[in-house]
């Protein structure tokens, strides 16, 4: 590890980003449940989609699919995150550790 | 054979593997009886925590609690889905960078406080007893129902195979039952979904059916619509429950209740790395959104089948299956009379049930009864032959009485669906309760052996000691969920409620306030917690009674006393945000955390070193 300073940056860094991912996911699944589902579903309910109204299937269907989504785009995103911070190489120890916590 | 036959078979086979990997999987440290050993793969940990998570209630209630509300029901599906994504982003990796064995002893470190370690203990004992008593009545009822055993024998059978795989092989062997448990479920759960949506849709995918056209061309939601309004009850599409608010803040408290959840949380701390963490979150999500996404389409098909099979049906016609054979097909509705989930009144004397909106009588159905050779018979009309009762007919219309719970469990008998479907039903059912209970088990007996015997009271014990007291600890939970089984105390219908709101309004704010405010203080958290469970205890009991006694509640459980229409199962979202408010305010009162805290913050927040 280089200075602790240059690392301590690194994190803080790593962090802000991460941070950041997590708002934008987290902004998409209250829109399809909090939005979709209950605020906005009237409006949606006008809409149809086969024999389902949108807001109807939003509600029941439609969002529990955007929120598997969501955690796999979000378990994408953060692999990379850790490889461009050099965060994804993990102690190998760190099971072992567990056994003496 | 028979559906009895099949239903011993197929339950005495999953039974029998439960033991089976009981055996194999003996813990032999306290990480194997704790964590598994920590190297369970992200697939295998997804499959286990679907099965931990999905209960007696997600198996048999959920889908009946959305037939019979609609639109309304979409809440559970929302929050109980959803909050897997707050798991995964806000809670799972980072727990599991920290790297021990419990939710509390997390909460103690980071707050670098005993206290706060104990009030944890105390929140996580709360919200997982009262969970662990709703499993323990399911596997009771379940028996009872199906094997014709009765109730207090079906728990006892429950205790035991818990017992046995629970108290040998801890989390490791909790592990692997729940994989198997969760095979067994979802086989249960999809197999007759699909045969129905056949039936009545023609596709084979339930999620496509519930959006699928009926015999007649309509499509099948448009129908259900005008069926039920037709009867006079709400458009099932539209029945909002409650207002919009209530809904919102219903989804809300469910979704951070499950993020919350103790024994949820802790099958994450089993998988070897951050980044499985993360992505055991995404598997568990996949497996448990196939139960969820199936259970509008059953709940609605349910419905609809369940409507136009018993409405202004003769009760000749259920009775007379020697005469005609094709009458076999309505035999279900008298197999669930003798249960007590279905009761008819003949208001009118046309000897038809006539089924609408409103309740047949007040109350559960008290069935007339008469004392023949030493045992009570039930007492039948001498004519039409159905069961009479003690209940006072309501005025309305309404001549039938359906327990919601009924849509799972007679769902394959109301759509004639072969007896090797009933007894798969039965085996899911238990494997659902049984997995749950067992992971609630594991986190109380942890809970109990790590944070306040090895934490608190003696530290100085060897691994040794601690997993005979964590053995010990698990046979005392288990005999105490047995016991509250046997006698559930009056609050036991509210406890879903309950769990969620004090996991809502305790736990998940707690967690994330140590994760992301570095600056967060141990006398911010202590008061926070003590805030919020105190809130949603006080709003809870006072619509439902001091710990759900009757006739103690201050301001009765009705709309006009509910604070902005919000009911009292819906308000863990309050409670948890008087948790944030209240432990911000405090800590500004106080200094910052050690440098050491502070320190483990930054470390959990970033994978690897």
């Amino acid at each position: 590890m280089a200075d602790p300073e240059s690392s301590q940056q690194r994190r803080r860094d790593y962090w802000r980003e991460n941070l950041r991912i997590m708002a934008w996911l987290l902004a998409v699944w209250f829109l399809v449940s909090y939005g979709c589902g209950i605020l906005f579903v009237d409006e949606l309910n006008k809409i149809s989609l086969g024999g389902f109204q949108l807001g109807f299937w939003m509600a029941q269907q439609g969002s529990i699919y955007v929120f598997v989504v969501l955690v796999f785009v979000y378990v994408r995103l953060m692999n990379k995150l850790d490889q461009k911070y050099g965060f994804d190489k993990e102690d190998a120890s760190e099971t072992e550790e567990k056994k003496d916590a | 054979m028979d559906v009895k036959t099949w239903t011993y078979l197929i339950v005495g086979i999953t039974f029998a593997l439960y033991i089976g990997i009981a055996i194999w999987s003996r813990a032999k440290s306290t990480s194997e009886f704790y964590v598994a050993g920590g190297g369970v793969s992200p697939l295998a940990n997804g499959m286990a925590t679907a099965a931990d998570w999905m209960s007696a209630a997600s198996f048999i209630s959920m889908a009946g609690l959305i037939a019979y509300s609609g639109y309304g029901g979409s809440v559970f599906l929302m929050g109980w889905t959803g909050g897997y994504v707050l798991l995964a982003l806000l809670l799972a990796p980072y727990l599991r960078k920290y790297g021990k064995f419990t939710v509390p002893e997390f909460i103690g470190e980071r707050f670098y406080s005993k206290t706060a370690r104990v009030v944890a203990v105390v929140c996580l004992i709360l919200v997982s007893v009262t969970y662990v008593i709703g499993q323990m009545k399911g596997v009771g009822v379940v028996f009872s129902r199906f094997l014709e055993t009765d109730y207090n024998t079906g728990l006892f059978i429950g205790m035991g195979i818990v017992f046995f795989y629970a108290v040998l092989g801890g989390m490791k062997g909790i592990t692997y039952t729940q994989i198997v448990q969760y095979v067994v479920l979802i086989f249960a759960y999809t197999v007759p979904a699909i045969f129905i949506s056949l039936e009545l849709t023609g596709n084979p995918i339930p999620q496509l059916g519930l959006g699928g056209d009926v015999a007649d061309g309509t499509p099948m939601l448009a129908k259900l619509d005008t069926v039920i309004q037709d009867l006079g009850f709400n458009q099932y599409t539209s029945d909002v429950m409650g207002s919009k608010l209530n809904m919102f803040m219903y989804t809300l408290s469910l979704m951070i209740g499950t993020a919350g959840l103790p024994h949820v949380i802790i099958r994450f701390f089993t998988v070897p790395k951050v980044k499985d963490a993360r992505l055991s979150a995404g598997y568990a999500l996949v497996f448990i959104a196939i139960l969820y996404t199936t259970a509008p389409a059953v709940a609605a098909m349910a419905r609809l089948n369940l409507t136009e099979t018993v409405r202004d049906r003769p009760y000749s016609e259920i009775l007379n299956k020697e005469k005609n054979r094709e009458n076999k097909k309505y035999e279900w509705i008298r197999q669930w009379e003798n249960t007590g989930l279905l009761a008819w009144v003949d208001k009118n004397n046309d000897r038809k049930i006539q089924y609408s909106a409103g309740d047949a009588f007040k109350g559960k159905p008290d069935f007339k009864k008469k004392k023949v050779n030493g045992t009570f018979e039930p007492v039948r009309d001498p004519v039409v032959g159905h069961r009479l009762l003690h209940n006072k007919p309501t005025s309305n219309a309404n001549e039938l009485f359906v327990d919601k719970d009924i849509i799972v469990l007679a769902n394959p008998e109301i759509a004639k669906l072969p007896e090797w479907v009933i007894a798969l039903v039965v085996a899911g059912g238990l494997a659902a309760a049984l997995s749950t209970a067992a992971g609630l088990l594991l986190a109380i007996s942890s809970a109990i052996s790590h944070d306040l015997l090895k934490g608190i009271m003696r530290p100085n014990i060897t691994e040794k000691e601690e997993l005979k007291a964590s053995r010990i600890a698990m046979i005392g939970a288990i005999l105490m969920a047995g016991y509250f089984g046997l006698n559930p105390p009056d609050f036991a219908a509210g406890t879903v409620a309950i769990a969620f709101g004090l996991a809502a309004s305790s736990i998940f704010p707690v967690l994330m306030m140590g994760i992301f405010s570095k600056r967060m203080n141990r006398q911010g958290a202590i008061a926070g917690m003590i805030a919020g469970i105190g809130v949603t205890l006080l709003y809870v009991f006072q619509h439902k009674g001091i710990m759900f006694i009757p006739g103690t509640t201050f301001l009765g459980d009705m709309k006009e006393n509910w604070f902005f229409g919000i009911t009292p199962n819906a308000f863990g979202a309050v409670g948890a945000a008087v948790n944030f408010a209240v432990a911000f305010a405090v800590s500004k009162k106080f200094g910052q955390p050690p440098t050491e805290v502070q320190e483990l913050v930054e470390r959990i927040r970033t994978p690897g070193d």
